[in-house]
């Protein structure tokens, strides 16, 4: 990845700006901002399996969903009068509450499974899929299959889940209460703190001997087995790792928006996820977030203007942003900062990828 | 109150299901086999089946206007399909991830554009009178548009079998399908096998789409309730293989059907999707593996 | 809200649009609903409904001399973006009240926000129960105006024998609960109860059971095209609306159209209005709609609720004398108000008085009125048999 000399400085700016813009904007667009950083959050993690591993996954927001509903149950919970239910298990005729709901009594828990339950369930998951060099197309489809039966199966289980309405409701959040301005901007830095710190994570981790080797498994996984390398527990781990992110932008998310439900969870949202990636660039880290914003923000300004229009543009963009720009917005100003400096450089690294 | 009747019943319902599990699922199969690319708006092959279907019925009503929907859908489709592969698939070729991806805008553009011009409510195909008859058989009822749907099927499969095995066409897609480089360097023109297959395998969806409409309504939405079953069936089929897609699609039409005497819908679609992961842990390759993909990726 | 947080530039935009807006001596007011993705086919047309009523009373010289001014937006289906818009309509466009909502889902992930920016929104579908929020109007009906009153027909039809078929979402599931409490309590026949996912469209298996079950009678609440598929599997087993009664909950003049008519022609269904209703009020409704929507735009129950909504909105803020919710809501209750149901008024749990029709749809796709209920019906969020001793706190003046 090419450092461009004008622009190496450039991050510390955008971040100043980003850390004070609850002064800058009005609270409605800061819980905007909020929400998507949230998803910039995800996206970070799509970089790694996708950009990084080569590892195209039709199903984070699964695990968007399953932070969201950790967060959500323990939100739940926690104002609730001692020995009586979610008012939705009232109504469904359950009686005690299900024990999967009772270690999101305890905050310091529900922030555990947060990471806990995704990264594990995605380990059993990627180690079953990799482990039998399950990959590509295979894999993709598999997962967005994954992501239309989790959907259903929160929406079918509503005595448990709170099915089609998902969860809602929520008043405070370890004791601060949730929707004032002083939330808000708590909600917001600490967002921001997140989303810096997974991206520089995620910075050193692609610079270390575990990121070489994630991208040679990317461009020649043969190859580096010859080498003597069992590529599976790289692949693995890397989406173990999307998933964590992607799970805390899901409890991040929640947080800001005050709701989740299967709607968050299932073959759309997950590919729209991909979408997000794709436009800032699936090589990128800063593209990756860049691209969540731009999509998000275009996404509320054009189809509040013209709902129609919204899914023709979509689309559109994809079409022609993986057709001709495969390595998305970033990979087009690298190139341009390239070409300014040195001639081009030569083509052809993206073809190898993935046969 | 697992009665033999309901038991046989559900049987037969299995094998209707697999039967419109095949019909979605052979095209993605034959050009999955063939080029490598999965086409995520093959669902809106099925859906413009179902209109073409629709708009046939106005302009020749009558009894048999199913028989002529059928090729109208089947063209239609293939043609969309041809503009398909010429405008998008072929650019991206050797990307099949990317294919993936760029065929998913397609299919949002083509649902948003049934939705302008249709509307979103869905269209109804009234089934003919010679269809909505049924028999009862040992205490099971054989509704005739579950029997039609499975003949159409065993048809189309019939017709694709003898089209691979005895025709020039399948000659030539047999030798691209063993060996790319070499059908191209003795003089095959392997883009345009590449075409003919994807416009056959757009064309069955096309008539998926026509019979899809005899059990239910035709929406812009209508190709993604069956896409991902048809998926499944592709991954769990091997690659591209005719007889396993088959077989992928009656093992999960059974599962489907079996499990919900004892489960509701929700509940068999991820009995569903575990045993196609359950099976994919003893056979990865599919059910059917054409040649040992071992080393390649 | 705290404008001490407000940056400068939002509190410029904030006063610019103040003044614009007196200048016009216009009252902003939202209305919400998904104008994109799945439920758009069902709340267009209640949107419509809603900027119709807006006109019109702006036609007429406004509210209290004030010319309303509709701000739209979309809910896109998704809860998220329902309580996203909810809290920009009031935040950033300042409006008066938000007439809105379609799904649970959507006015569940409203509620809090409604609750916490002390406004009111009007909801006009009919719902499940077992909420009620001083900050929602509800004048859909609740589950004691439409499940039960159809209940008690098919009781007084002699059905003994009940199947219950639903989407796989919340209204089904807690209408179905509440039905299984009544068909226990009264020692009638519970057949089966299945739910299909939303969207869901291959009913062999539930028909197979529905056959092997024999009921007297199918109650379903399957929500949009699920019927289509049910409908037609159902007729190609054999199993017709006239061999199979089928009450339905889900299915007003607009699906039935698009559905076929003769596909349905024979089903029931429960609402409280229905296009056919035969009143002045109604023809001058529906005459009025179909010029400005097309003469074939058909009208629905959810349409009316939401052109009501807007009509009870006025009169409360003129009997109040203010725009302040809190004033509205409570002038709002025990209000008579003209609707093309007739004059009805909110109760004192903020839901609205009205009466329940049972219909069998024609070949047209138009319901033939069987039954009516003896007198309006007093809601009641909390079914008293499927959920003891819950009440809501009403509005005290």
């Amino acid at each position: 990845m090419t450092k461009s000399s004008p622009f190496r400085h450039a991050w510390i700016l955008v971040l100043i700006v980003a850390v004070l813009a609850p002064m800058l904007v009005s609270s409605y667009n800061l819980n905007l901002l909020g929400r998507f950083l949230s998803m910039a959050i995800l996206a970070v993690g799509i970089v790694l399996i996708w950009g990084e591993a080569g590892i195209l996954t039709l199903g984070q927001g699964v695990f968007f969903g399953l932070g969201g509903y950790s967060i959500a149950m323990y939100l739940k919970l926690s104002t609730l009068p001692e020995g009586s239910l979610p008012d939705f298990m009232e109504w469904s005729g359950v009686m005690a509450l299900p024990w999967f709901w009772w270690p999101f009594k305890s905050g310091l828990l529900a922030l555990l499974a947060i990471i806990l339950v995704p990264a594990v369930f995605a380990g059993i998951f990627a180690w079953a899929m990799f482990r039998r060099r399950i990959a590509g197309v295979y894999f993709a489809l598999i997962t967005q299959a994954v992501a239309l039966t989790f959907a259903t199966l929160l929406t079918s289980q509503q005595s448990t889940t709170g099915g089609y309405n998902g969860l809602t409701g929520f008043t405070e959040a370890f004791g601060m209460p949730l929707g004032t301005d002083q939330a808000n901007r708590t909600l917001y830095w600490i967002t921001l703190a997140v989303l810096v710190a997974v991206f520089a994570g995620s910075k050193w981790l692609m610079a270390t001997r575990y990121g070489t080797l994630l991208r040679a498994t990317r461009d020649g996984e043969n190859r580096v087995r010859f080498l003597g390398y069992n590529t599976t527990p790289y692949k693995v781990v890397a989406f173990m790792l999307a998933a964590v992110f992607a799970s805390l932008g899901g409890a991040l998310f929640t947080l800001h928006a005050g709701v989740v439900s299967p709607a968050f969870v299932g073959v759309v949202p997950s590919i729209e996820m991909i979408v997000w990636v794709a436009v800032g660039g699936r090589k990128s880290l800063w593209g990756a977030v860049a691209g969540a914003l731009i999509v998000n923000f275009a996404k509320d300004i054009i189809s509040s203007a013209l709902p129609e229009a919204w899914l023709y543009v979509l689309g559109l963009i994809f079409i022609l942003v993986v057709t001709y720009l495969p390595n998305g917005l970033a990979g087009l100003v690298e190139d341009l900062l390239a070409k300014s400096r040195r001639p081009a450089a030569p083509e052809g690294a993206l073809v190898e990828e993935g046969k | 109150m697992l009665d033999g009747a309901l038991l046989a019943g559900q049987v037969f319902n299995g094998f209707s299901v697999a039967s419109l599990f095949v019909l979605a699922a052979l095209g993605l199969a034959l050009s999955f086999g063939l080029m490598r690319v999965i086409n995520m708006a093959h669902g809106e092959m099925l859906m413009l089946g179902g209109y073409l279907a629709y708009l046939t019925y106005l302009i020749v009503p009558g009894p048999l206007a199913i028989l002529v929907a059928m090729p109208v859908a089947f063209l239609g489709a293939a043609l969309l399909g041809g503009i398909l592969e010429i405008t998008v698939i072929r650019k991206l070729s050797a990307r099949p991830l990317d294919t993936l991806l760029a065929t998913w805008g397609v299919s949002l553009i083509l649902q948003q554009g049934a939705r302008s011009i249709f509307g979103p409510i869905g269209v109804g195909v009234t089934a003919p009178d010679w269809l909505n008859t049924g028999f009862t058989l040992a205490g099971v009822y054989f509704p005739s548009t579950r029997i039609f749907i499975l003949a159409v099927a065993v048809i189309v499969l019939v017709a694709l079998g003898l089209l691979i095995a005895r025709t020039r066409l399948g000659l030539l897609v047999r030798a691209v399908n063993q060996d790319r480089m070499m059908a191209a360097a003795s003089g095959i023109n392997v883009r345009r096998v590449d075409l003919a297959v994807f416009c056959l395998g757009t064309g069955i969806a096309g008539l998926a789409g026509v019979v899809l409409s005899l059990l239910g309504p035709v929406t812009p939405s209508v190709g993604q309730s069956y896409i991902i079953p048809a998926f499944l069936v592709v991954v769990m089929g091997g690659l591209g293989s005719m007889v396993g897609t088959t077989i992928a699609a009656i093992i999960l039409g059974l599962v489907s059907a079996l499990s919900q005497i004892f489960v509701d819908v929700s509940m068999s679609q991820v009995l569903m999707l575990l045993a196609v992961i359950l099976f994919l842990q003893f056979r990865p390759q599919g059910v059917i593996a054409t040649r040992s993909r071992a080393l390649e990726d | 809200m705290n404008t001490s947080s407000i940056s400068a530039i939002a509190l410029a935009m904030a006063f610019g649009f103040t003044t614009a807006a007196q200048a016009e001596d216009s009252v902003n007011v939202g209305v919400l609903q998904s104008l994109s993705g799945t439920m758009a086919i069902s709340e267009v047309t209640v949107k419509n409904a809603e900027v119709m009523a807006i006109d019109e009373i702006n036609a007429a010289g406004g509210v209290m001399g004030h010319q309303i001014k509709a701000v739209v937006e979309d809910g896109a289906s998704d809860p998220a973006i329902f309580a996203q818009k909810a809290t920009k309509l009031i935040q950033n466009d300042d409006v008066a009240t938000v007439f809105g909502g379609w799904t649970s889902a959507s006015r569940k992930a409203m509620l809090p926000v409604f609750e916490r920016e002390k406004a009111l929104l009007w909801y006009p579908v009919q719902f499940e129960g077992n909420e009620c929020s001083s900050n929602i109007m509800y004048s859909g009906a609740q589950p004691n105006q439409q499940l039960l009153p159809a209940y008690d027909w098919a009781k007084a039809e002699g059905y003994k024998s009940f199947f219950l078929l639903g989407s796989d979402y919340v209204f089904p599931r807690t209408a179905n609960l509440i039905a299984k409490k009544h068909i226990a309590k009264d020692g009638l026949k519970l057949a089966g109860e299945e739910y299909v996912p939303l969207g869901g469209t291959d009913f062999s298996a539930v028909i197979s059971k529905i056959r092997a079950a024999k009921p007297d009678v199918i109650f379903n609440t399957l929500n949009g095209d699920s019927n289509v598929s049910f409908f037609k599997q159902m007729a190609a087993a054999g199993m017709t609306p006239e061999k199979m009664p089928v009450m339905s909950f889900s299915i007003a003049e607009q699906e039935a159209k698009a559905m076929g008519p003769s596909l349905v022609e024979g089903s029931y269904a429960t609402w409280n209005y229905f296009q056919s209703l035969d009143t002045p009020a109604n023809q001058k409704f529906v005459a009025d709609y179909q010029s400005k929507f097309g003469a074939n735009a058909a009208i629905t129950d959810p349409m009316v609720h939401g052109y009501l909504d807007v009509y009870a909105w006025k009169a409360a803020v003129e009997k109040a004398g203010s725009f302040d919710p809190d004033a509205v809501r409570k002038a709002a209750v025990g209000l008579d108000f003209d609707t093309p149901l007739g004059e009805a008024h909110f109760a004192a749990n903020q839901s609205l008085v009205q009466t329940a029709y049972v219909g069998q749809l024609d070949k047209d796709g138009q319901f033939q009125i069987l039954w009516t209920s003896d007198a309006p019906i007093e809601p009641n969020p909390y079914d008293p048999v499927a959920f003891p001793g819950k009440t809501c706190n009403p509005v005290t003046n």
